[in-house]
């Protein structure tokens, strides 16, 4: 299964001066949270793979010359881990303000505006303006399937969609092609959504899209709300049945 | 084959060889058959057969020798003759027993030959790749038989360690260290892997190495597997190598039916396959963990590290993954012993190191040469300097991942720590020289332009920071850049650099960095004409609207 179950073994580490104990395999992000320290995440999400995509959860490790991904970094003995200076601040404005302008996010028209991740990590950031050049991309809508919509323009291809479809659904419908900016999500060979045959319809990519690139048919302004509490369950489930 | 019959095979070689009268060799690398230089193998095997020379003159394609730029090269006996075409093959046939021919003649005792020191490409030029008798004759696997037949894993490891080598794909990690940790890695299944994916721009020695002298990269895997505890290797190589391709399938089947690699080599208990995997042409595949993800049959994106694939790499195995050059090392570091290399080289950067010398330079080609060497000895003595009188103005090594040497700089020695230090990197071995007409910002753009094609869309810095510091350069280099979008430049080299995934983000910013710390006055020049011409347009704004006035 995705989360490796921890071997028992006790760790001691510091996170923002904090001391903490935890077992080990568990990653900085993991236990971060169990104690109340938040470290911001796009593509993370618990019952998927790690991806390591979004860059929001760097950390410094005293003694790494490198930030290191708090989703895939696993805590080592006498760990010291800095979650939030002001440089790691700084480079978190600037990735999602990459986000907002590498394509065509416009909130005042987007089905899942005031229910959006992306929108909330700016706010939570305090982000005020995007100091890059937008790039405008001309990017399509694909309405082909009968009960959901890809809009490309508000995707951040973080890849949730991606895994969850194959590794919980078991479908693998959905894949990226290309690359750098050109990357895009796609349906089996690149077909229209509605066209895909390996596709079961089930919804948990539309319920695990931070954005409003994955939403319902027949929402609209600010009507798209995720249920992502399906995904937990799903893998504690599994966990337990396997 | 048993340990006797190798040293049979060898010593049966080398009397036929011995048993010519002559020698000609005719460079078939891609570069000289580009220039038909296969066609004139034929010709000149023809010729010697039309005269019934054949028993008398050995007539064989080989590697490169070096001096690309006057190709097709020629060697016959110890006489080298360049820009040879097929209707000069009756003359160079006459020359064996008279004159050489004066009008092709290259003089072997220029700088380009005499400061280079052959080592890893001893056999570049010397042995038929495709014949496995012929890389016999001139010494092949005598280092994998050594190995076999007295040494312990341990040994090896320890050999390669005292030696120094460091690993020639670019960021120049020991090699023993990353053998020792393959091999201490808990599992019974391994594998190596050899790195021929060469995406950087400029970049040919590992093509050359692989179509020049396949046996030799072959060998070194072997070794390497025997060391650490492996039994399946795989060449991982760019499909726009078809050559490459071609040599090493060739060379793999040869060394099978001869039983060098295969099963219970040399009567030990070693087993060792190989196969090759064609890549399909992404600079980052390149990248280690990518490439694990591309044999597996996955998108070649790279994952974090750690885990680190001397523990987790193909299939989940220990996998020790090296560079074409780093393996071609391996045999003269076993035959000749770890002292004799150690010798070679700085404190820190041992060995030798192949360049590809590209751009604005008199002799662009390959070059074999100590680590050490000051870069002025190489663009000026060995490279012949800059043609067309213009004035020497940087030397770019590491590729999209490295930085531009400026003039003043030239004093610097090639090794490891002092590329990093001038703000640039060892890489892989492309130098591309650039002379006065070339515009700083214009090779950033470039470089840039090359890693946000490349950039595999995984990570968001690198995915949209290498597309945003490719427009701001674009506006600075099209006079439409202010202070502020070069500030905004500098912000973002710093970020992608410390917040990307994988290398490919991490150094993306390095040749701006570069340019900026030497010719940060070309970026304000430009910034400067884009502010004149928009005061400029302004004014004449002015004018018209002041001329409209007087007219109404
Ligand atoms: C974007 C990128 C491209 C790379 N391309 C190559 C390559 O073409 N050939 C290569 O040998 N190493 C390449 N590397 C380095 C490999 O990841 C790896 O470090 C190397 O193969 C290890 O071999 P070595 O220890 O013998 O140098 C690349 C690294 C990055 C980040
Ligand atoms: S609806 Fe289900 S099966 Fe279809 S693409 Fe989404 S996750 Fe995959
Ligand atoms: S740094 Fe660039 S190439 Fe590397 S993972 Fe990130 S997007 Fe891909």
């Amino acid at each position: 299964m995705t989360s490796a179950v921890s071997s028992g073994e006790s760790i001691t580490l510091k996170i923002d001066d904090k001391d903490i104990s935890c077992r080990s395999g568990e990653t900085i992000l993991a236990v971060a949270r169990e104690n109340n320290i938040d470290i911001p995440t796009l593509c993370f999400m618990e019952g998927l793979s790690v991806w390591g995509g979004c860059r929001l959860c760097l950390v410094e490790v005293a003694g790494s010359p490198k930030l290191q991904a708090a989703c895939a970094t696993v805590c080592t003995e006498g760990m010291n881990v800095v979650t939030a200076s002001p440089r790691l601040k700084e480079y978190r404005k600037m990735i999602v303000e990459m986000l907002f302008a590498e394509r065509n996010h416009v909130c005042s028209v987007c089905v899942s505006n005031g229910h959006c991740e992306l929108q909330d990590m700016a706010v939570k950031l305090e982000i005020d303006h995007v100091r890059f050049p937008y790039r405008y991309p001309h990017l399509q809508v694909d309405n082909s399937h009968d009960r959901a919509r890809m809009d490309h323009n508000r995707c951040i291809l973080c890849t949730r969609c991606v895994r969850v479809c194959a590794e919980i659904e078991g479908a693998h419908t959905k894949d990226v092609k290309g690359r750098g900016v050109l990357a895009a999500i796609i349906h089996d060979l690149d077909q229209p959504w509605g066209e895909s045959e390996t596709c079961t319809s089930c919804g948990k990519c539309v319920n695990v899209c931070p954005t409003g690139a994955l939403t319902h048919r027949g929402t609209a302004v600010g009507e798209m709300q995720k249920k992502t509490d399906f995904l937990p369950y799903l893998t504690l489930m599994r966990r337990t049945e396997s | 084959m048993k340990p006797e019959e190798l040293t049979s095979m060898m010593e049966k070689a080398r009397a036929d060889m011995q048993a010519f009268d002559h020698h000609i060799n005719v460079c078939t690398e891609s570069g000289c058959i580009s220039l038909q230089s296969d066609l004139l193998l034929k010709t000149l095997g023809d010729e010697v057969k039309h005269r019934g020379l054949t028993e008398k003159v050995c007539v064989k394609g080989v590697g490169c020798m070096g001096l690309c730029c006057n190709g097709p090269l020629v060697k016959a006996n110890t006489t080298l003759y360049q820009n040879v075409k097929s209707e000069h093959a009756p003359a160079i046939v006459d020359s064996l027993s008279s004159q050489p021919v004066q009008e092709l003649l290259c003089d072997t005792q220029q700088p380009f030959f005499t400061r280079q020191k052959l080592i890893v490409r001893e056999n570049s030029g010397r042995v038929d790749p495709e014949s496995l008798i012929d890389c016999i004759a001139h010494g092949a696997y005598q280092a994998l038989l050594k190995v076999l037949t007295s040494m312990t894993p341990q040994q090896v490891i320890q050999e390669i360690a005292d030696s120094g080598l460091r690993g020639r794909g670019g960021a120049g990690f020991p090699t023993g260290l990353k053998w020792a940790t393959v091999a201490k890695a808990p599992g019974t299944r391994k594998y190596v892997i050899c790195n021929g994916d060469e995406g950087d721009p400029g970049a040919f020695m590992d093509r050359s190495m692989m179509e020049g002298d396949p046996h030799r990269v072959l060998e070194g895997m072997a070794i390497a597997a025997y060391a650490v505890g492996a039994q399946q290797g795989v060449i991982y190589v760019r499909a726009e190598y078809p050559l490459a391709v071609k040599r090493l399938t060739k060379a793999i089947n040869m060394a099978h039916r001869h039983d060098l690699i295969g099963h219970n080599i040399f009567g030990t208990k070693f087993d060792f396959n190989v196969e090759i995997r064609l890549g399909a042409g992404a600079f980052v595949c390149g990248e280690e963990t990518a490439l694990i993800a591309s044999v597996e049959g996955k998108r070649g994106l790279p994952r974090p590290r750690p885990p680190y694939p001397a523990n987790s790499g193909l299939f989940g195995c220990p996998t020790l993954i090296n560079n074409v050059e780093t393996y071609a090392n391996i045999a003269p570091i076993i035959n000749n012993g770890a002292a004799s290399f150690a010798q070679i080289g700085t404190e820190k950067s041992k060995g030798t190191k192949i360049f590809a010398l590209t751009g604005k330079i008199k002799n662009t080609g390959l070059i074999e040469v100590p680590m050490g060497i000051r870069l002025k000895d190489i663009i000026y003595d060995i490279a012949g300097g800059i043609p067309d009188g213009r004035a020497f103005k940087a030397v770019q090594t590491g590729g999209p991942s490295g930085g531009c040497i400026p003039a003043d700089m030239l004093d610097i020695t090639v090794d490891y720590e002092s590329l990093t230090k001038a703000g640039s990197i060892m890489g892989s071995g492309g130098m591309i020289v650039m002379d006065e007409t070339s515009n700083m910002v214009d090779v950033a753009r470039f470089f840039m332009e090359f890693c946000m094609t490349e950039s595999c869309g995984k990570c968001v810095p690198c995915r949209v920071g290498t597309y945003e510091m490719h427009e701001l350069l674009d506006r600075i280099y099209e006079k439409r850049g202010t202070l502020d979008d070069l500030q905004l430049l500098k912000d973002l080299c710093g970020m992608v650099k410390q917040t990307s995934l994988c290398g490919l983000g991490q150094s993306a910013p390095n040749p701006v960095l570069s340019t900026l710390r030497y010719f940060e006055h070309e970026y304000l020049d430009l910034i400067n004409q884009a502010q004149a011409s928009e005061a400029d347009r302004n004014a004449a704004a002015k004018g018209e609207s002041i001329k409209l006035e007087v007219l109404s």
